[in-house]
């Protein structure tokens, strides 16, 4: 089996990729095949509980969304740099976990900051 | 003895011995991509079917008994009935978006599927950085309901999108924050790893209350992650008709449903891997007789089982909460769930230092 995983490797994702396309793919081609499609102006309208749409849809949104989206890519980031180091702090010890009690220290004062300036209420 | 080791050995084996290494190579890849859509279009039918069951169970109905032997057919028959459904793309919207979605969210879905170890030696690929794979990858699905949700030019639809954007990114958070304590525990990100190191005791029961905290943290979250109830106001049926895809139908929204249930199977295998030892065998100290009587259990039956379990459990949620408003959830992320999971981080740290896990 070892010789089989190394033999697959990253190719195994491009297979996998590769069996996703397919799927779906005849599973949509089949479905096409198997009716016949008419296509009537108020069907093809957007669903809106039967009325038409007023005004267009894509608009400008929300800006409490992309508030969080902010504050989330900072603690991706973060998110990142932990996981090398959750591997090895078991190994190296206490000098390890300082070091990221000093990172996460200062992360922190940041989100204490955010929460401070309301960035987290859902308005 | 028959597992589903051997099975694997024997058939590579006989590939190399017979055929050319670069097709035997390609076999292997067809083999794989076979037994995975076939386990996708299992799991479709099987976790449709149990959350119906279920559900039915919990309001005290039957639930669905009609077609074939206790109605164990129904999820083939709604199956066929959405092959022959037609599957339109709505005016105004950009359609090469809309039909490009429901194969990102498939292929996400799938090559997910690589590190999960399903038994003992049984797994895709073994790649040393596994479960970080996993993350990486689950959180590619956002851009597919994104994408969906913008594409279709729906009001119902854009709305959706954002809220579920909104909430698989924060709870992400959580997620991986809950799966860094067993990474900090067993020293590695490789799935193999992991589960060995689970081989005197799983992490859930040896880690102490961080592992117990993290694991409560990492269900609430991956629940939210996929969409499911009490989180659900993605596509909350009573105010947005079903959220990111309103407009899809027939088979491309058949795939955005396989996915979403595909997608649950796939946290809770990830789960049972980290906290409840994957494939691992249920172990209590000395007592040898008991342990041979779990030995003789094959593995690929304690993960599933351990799987579905994590599944009734998250399927139990939506029967039991209300659904939460959209600032509560917020709320709940990220003023007491993320402070929460960094300072169990911290502890299992310390603990997992002083050597006082088991």
């Amino acid at each position: 089996m070892q010789d089989l995983q190394n033999q697959m490797g990253a190719g195994s994702i491009i297979a996998l990729m590769i069996a996703a396309i397919t799927f779906s793919g005849l599973a949509i081609i089949v479905s096409k095949f198997l009716l016949k499609t008419t296509n009537t102006p108020a069907k093809l309208q957007p669903y809106e509980c039967g009325i038409p749409t007023i005004g267009p849809s894509w608009v400008q949104f929300s800006v409490g969304y992309y508030l969080f989206a902010l504050i989330f890519l900072i603690f991706d980031v973060e998110l990142i740099f932990l996981f090398p180091w959750a591997v090895v702090v078991k190994k190296m010890g206490w000098v390890a976990l300082i070091e990221v009690l000093i990172f996460i220290t200062i992360l922190f004062a940041g989100f204490l900051y955010a929460h401070k300036k309301k960035a987290l209420q859902w308005k | 003895m028959f597992s589903l080791e051997n099975i694997t050995n024997l058939v590579s084996t006989w590939l190399y011995a017979n055929l050319d290494p670069t097709w035997a190579l390609v076999v292997q890849f067809v083999i794989v991509g076979v037994l995975v859509i076939s386990l996708f279009s299992i799991l479709g039918l099987v976790l449709i079917m149990m959350e119906r069951r279920v559900a039915a169970w919990m309001q005290l109905r039957l639930g669905p008994n009609r077609v074939g032997p206790r109605g164990y057919f129904q999820t083939v028959a709604d199956t066929l009935k959405l092959i022959v459904k037609e599957g339109m793309t709505p005016d105004g919207a950009d359609k090469f978006l809309f039909n490009l979605a429901p194969f990102i969210v498939m292929i996400v879905s799938m090559v997910i599927m690589a590190p999960l170890m399903f038994a003992k030696g049984f797994q895709i690929w073994d790649v040393n950085i596994g479960v970080f794979f996993i993350t990486a990858v689950s959180s590619v699905s956002v851009i597919g309901i994104l994408m969906a949700g913008w594409a279709s030019n729906n009001k119902y639809s854009l709305l959706g999108a954002m809220r579920s954007g909104a909430q698989i990114v924060s709870y992400e958070l959580s997620a991986g924050l809950a799966i860094l304590t067993i990474v900090v525990f067993s020293g590695s990100l490789q799935v193999s790893t992991i589960v060995e190191s689970q081989a005197d005791g799983w992490w859930l029961l040896k880690g102490h209350v961080p592992a117990v905290i993290s694991f409560v943290i990492f269900i609430i979250a991956v629940t939210a992650e996929t969409n499911r109830a009490p989180f659900d106001l993605a596509e909350a049926e009573s105010e947005l008709t079903a959220g990111f895809h309103t407009e899809y139908s027939g088979m491309k929204f058949a795939l955005f449903f396989l996915a979403e249930y595909v997608n649950i199977f796939v946290v809770c295998a990830v789960g049972a891997t980290l906290y409840l030892g994957g494939w691992m065998p249920f172990h209590i100290g000395n007592w040898t007789s008991f342990n041979q009587v779990m030995d003789y259990i094959p593995s690929s039956a304690w993960f599933f089982g351990k799987t579905f379990f994590l599944i009734f459990v998250i399927m139990w949620f939506r029967w039991t909460f209300p659904r939460l408003r959209i600032d509560q959830l917020l709320n709940l992320e990220w003023k007491y769930l993320l402070p929460i999971s960094l300072f169990n981080l911290l502890l299992a740290t310390v603990i997992a230092i002083m050597g006082l896990h088991f």
